[in-house]
């Protein structure tokens, strides 16, 4: 899908150049040569032993000290010309972040970056930095180690909280405009926050009965913890956002159902929740999962603590998990933490192609993951009663280069052979839910489900109505999704005062 | 948290709960459902809508006591919250004039199959009912059914009612009688409507089923509800719940709702060891 060319907007330009200039700022940059800083090694994030995490679900990083992160800051040269934020899809002002921390300032660190970011504490665990802000870092292009920019966002942000330091920002001066944002997932609460802090009065529609979206039923505890994620959801709702959860758009009322009740601008980001299969034979048998039913089993129902809760969930003893992106990551490293003996990623390119983020593929291997590289199942075989006991696959070779720019995985005849196992998860993205398109006539749906929008401004066809995250792009980051929330946000905002003038115009009402 | 009005047992191990969900009442439609979750640690379970009132703004259902949820759900009483109630989900019957209707329920599809024969009476159908019970006094709504029918049936194990037989004989029995039926709709357990769609196959009757494979969301996310219909694989939450009976892969149906038989026998002794004296 096409991405929005991006050049830095001038009031951000503006901004970043006159906290550039700051006193204290010029007299930091000045204290450590830039050749002093460049000798000062990234500092290392530290983990669980891999074989003690593999046995639970705490977390596996354990986030940088206090001196590390100093450290960590001392590392950033402070460029005239800060890359990292272009690289950043919602625009963290990172050197100013970075300085902060540098001077040992966490607090007022943490709150910088909250002014573009409504879940720092969840980007700083799961944004793939090193594709995005890292990998732009100019020190990067020096020395060859990027400043660690997520680790150290991730350590501010838990400081702030962790120190009972989250404070309710000025808000602006209410509007008296309503908007309903559609999915509690991180695309709809960055939306939610933005607007908040804009003065206009906003409600979350959340189909399940948790908010976090993917965040709460996809990306384990092991990863994110959940409680990290509920502090964010309370800083939004301190900030006067209301959440509606057991409520699906669509079904228990459509768009226009919440237009006639008087709201004024929409945000649809209900994402990819529609699961793929390969369409094999065999992938009904008891035994195969998607990915989102098992992770939602574990994650959302915590069948992990199965008979505590009544959610129960396959305890394989042979896993293959199909598909190289994060959420296959998250499901092997699950089915081990669950017992398996055997929890292998079967992919059917090479790792180079992998889209799963660097640091997951290492902790998976640490954790004593398997992975079979060049492999595609062809059919699952069963008892019979009907459950999982085999799978047979076809080993591939790399042809040319696909429309993904990706070498295309090809055939090798004559290679199948079968693996034995109990129980498979089939890992290989989501397409668009299919619930708004279906129940807002008008609305402009794509060939592949997704909504249509303009990606200059994230407005659909539909006045007022905008989308953003995975429901447009049809399986991608939470930080993308949070991109998008940015822009619509923006977006929202003009649209919103706009709509206020043109009201204000109108001959008042005698009071 | 939705609040339960109302809880009551209609016979033994069929309860119904009235709960206050003005929103879903609104939006109500015949033959969709609901997804509740009873307390904090519970599962989500779907349970099909089988009467509203918008003005009151509640929810009417009922459901068999089998695992550790329904077990739950049938101790709670009026004024009890429960943290989900999300709705109505699926798609809604198709309600047309056909002609002669028949309506096959037994268990809680006495229940689910009400508001599709009050509405398909109202779009002018001609409306035979059709009830199963083992025995007699596993009976419910039957004043209410009869309201909305021309016609009524009784099966059961017993000599009580109409005839001693199983649902699809009846079925079968009706067919041959009435001469024309234009489209049968079967609600109960997976092998009722199994047995109701084998027995209008040989008679070319179209006839739909509302499935109840495991669900977790119920919103399309997970993908547990798959069911194949006509060789297609389908969601039965977005995609249905309602199917065309002749089409569906009925023994892959019956095995994934087994999935977690062992388990849910856990499940429940653990929680009776927990709650029961």
């Amino acid at each position: 899908m096409a991405e929005k060319n991006k050049t830095m907007p001038p009031e951000m330009k503006e901004k970043l150049r006159s906290r550039y200039n700051e006193e204290w700022r010029k007299k930091l940059r000045k204290s450590i040569p830039v050749k002093e800083r460049m000798k000062i090694s990234r500092q290392k994030m530290p983990e669980r032993d891999p074989f003690e995490r593999n046995q639970d679900f705490f977390e596996v990083n354990r986030g940088l000290s206090a001196k590390a992160a100093v450290e960590e800051a001392k590392r950033c040269l402070d460029c005239a010309n800060p890359q990292c934020v272009m690289g950043c899809p919602v625009g963290i002002d990172i050197p100013t972040f970075i300085k902060l921390i540098e001077m040992e300032d966490w607090v007022k660190s943490a709150r910088l970056i909250k002014e573009t970011n409504a879940l720092p504490s969840v980007c700083g665990r799961v944004c793939p930095q090193e594709s995005q802000c890292e990998a732009v870092c100019n020190l990067k292009r020096a020395t060859g180690t990027p400043v660690a920019i997520g680790n150290l966002e991730r350590f501010v942000s838990d400081f702030e909280r962790d120190a009972g330091q989250v404070a309710v920002p000025k808000l602006a001066s209410p509007t008296d405009r309503k908007v309903a944002v559609i999915g509690a997932g991180p695309a709809g609460l960055t939306v939610a926050g933005d607007l908040a802090l804009k003065g206009h009065s906003v409600t979350i529609f959340e189909a399940l009965h948790v908010a976090g979206g993917v965040l709460v039923y996809g990306i384990p505890e092991f990863r994110l913890p959940k409680k990290i994620l509920e502090a964010e959801v309370d800083y939004l709702k301190s900030l006067g956002v209301e959440l509606k959860t057991n409520f699906v758009v669509g079904l228990t009322a459509t768009i226009d159902d919440l237009k006639k009740e008087g709201y004024d601008a929409f945000f649809i980001g209900t994402g990819a929740g529609l699961p793929n299969f390969m369409r094999i034979p065999g992938e009904n048998l008891v035994g195969v999962y998607s990915a989102n039913e098992y992770l939602t089993r574990v994650n959302l129902m915590r069948a992990y603590d199965f008979p505590t809760y009544d959610t129960p969930v396959f305890l394989g003893k042979r896993v293959a998990v199909l598909g190289g992106g994060n959420v296959a990551m998250d499901s092997v490293r699950t089915a081990k933490r669950l017992g398996a003996e055997l929890s292998v990623c079967v992919y059917r390119r090479s790792r180079i192609e992998m889209p799963a983020r660097v640091e997951e593929v290492h902790h998976a291997e640490e954790e004593g993951i398997e992975f079979h590289f060049l492999t595609a199942p062809t059919r699952f075989i069963g008892d019979d009663k009907g459950n999982l006991k085999a799978m047979e696959c076809l080993r591939m070779e790399l042809g040319e280069p696909d429309d993904s720019g990706r070498r295309r995985p090809v055939p090798i005849e004559g290679s199948e052979f079968t693996m034995e196992i109990d129980m498979a998860v089939v890992a290989i993205g989501n397409s668009s839910n299919p619930l708004i398109g279906q129940t807002t006539p008008g609305l402009e749906i794509g060939k592949w489900g997704n909504v249509e929008v303009n990606w200059d401004t994230m407005a659909t066809n539909m006045k007022g109505v905008y989308a953003g995250g995975d429901i447009i792009r049809g399986g991608a980051t939470v930080i993308l999704a949070m991109g998008d929330a940015r822009i619509a946000a923006t977006e929202m905002d003009k649209y919103l005062r706009s709509k206020m003038r043109q009201t204000k115009a109108r001959p008042k009402k005698k009071s | 948290m939705a609040k339960i009005l109302r809880r009551e047992r209609l016979v033994p191990n069929i309860h119904m709960i009235e709960v206050e969900a003005p929103e879903i009442a609104r939006k109500c439609q015949p033959g969709q459902f609901i997804i509740i979750m009873v307390d904090n640690f519970g599962e989500r379970i779907p349970l099909t809508i089988g009467d509203w009132d918008v003005e009151k703004g509640t929810i009417t259902s009922v459901f068999l006591v089998v695992g550790t949820s329904t077990h739950k759900l049938s101790m709670l009483e009026a004024g009890d919250e429960v943290p989900v109630f999300v709705g109505p989900l699926g798609r809604p019957s198709k309600i047309e004039k056909y002609g002669t209707v028949l309506l096959a329920g037994g268990c809680f599809g006495i229940a689910a199959i009400y508001p599709i024969a009050r509405a398909l009476k109202n779009a002018g159908n001609k409306i035979i009912t059709v009830l199963d019970v083992k025995t007699n006094y596993l009976l419910y709504w039957e004043d209410k059914l009869k309201a909305v029918s021309d016609k009524m049936f009784i099966s059961s194990r017993d000599s009580y009612y109409d005839c001693k037989e199983y649902i699809p004989k009846t079925v079968d029995s009706v067919l041959h009688h009435e001469g024309r039926i234009d489209r049968t709709i079967a609600i109960g357990c997976t092998y009722l409507m199994y047995a109701c769609s084998e027995a209008t196959k040989p008679h070319n009757i179209e006839t739909w089923v509302s499935l109840n494979p495991i669900m977790v969301d119920g919103t399309g996310m997970c993908g547990a509800c798959r069911v194949t219909v006509g060789g297609k694989t389908r969601f039965a939450c977005v995609d249905g719940p309602d199917f065309d009976g002749h089409l569906v892969d009925w023994k892959e149906l019956f095995i994934r709702r087994k999935s977690y038989f062992d388990d849910e026998i856990k499940s429940l002794c653990f929680w009776e060891k927990k709650n029961l004296p």
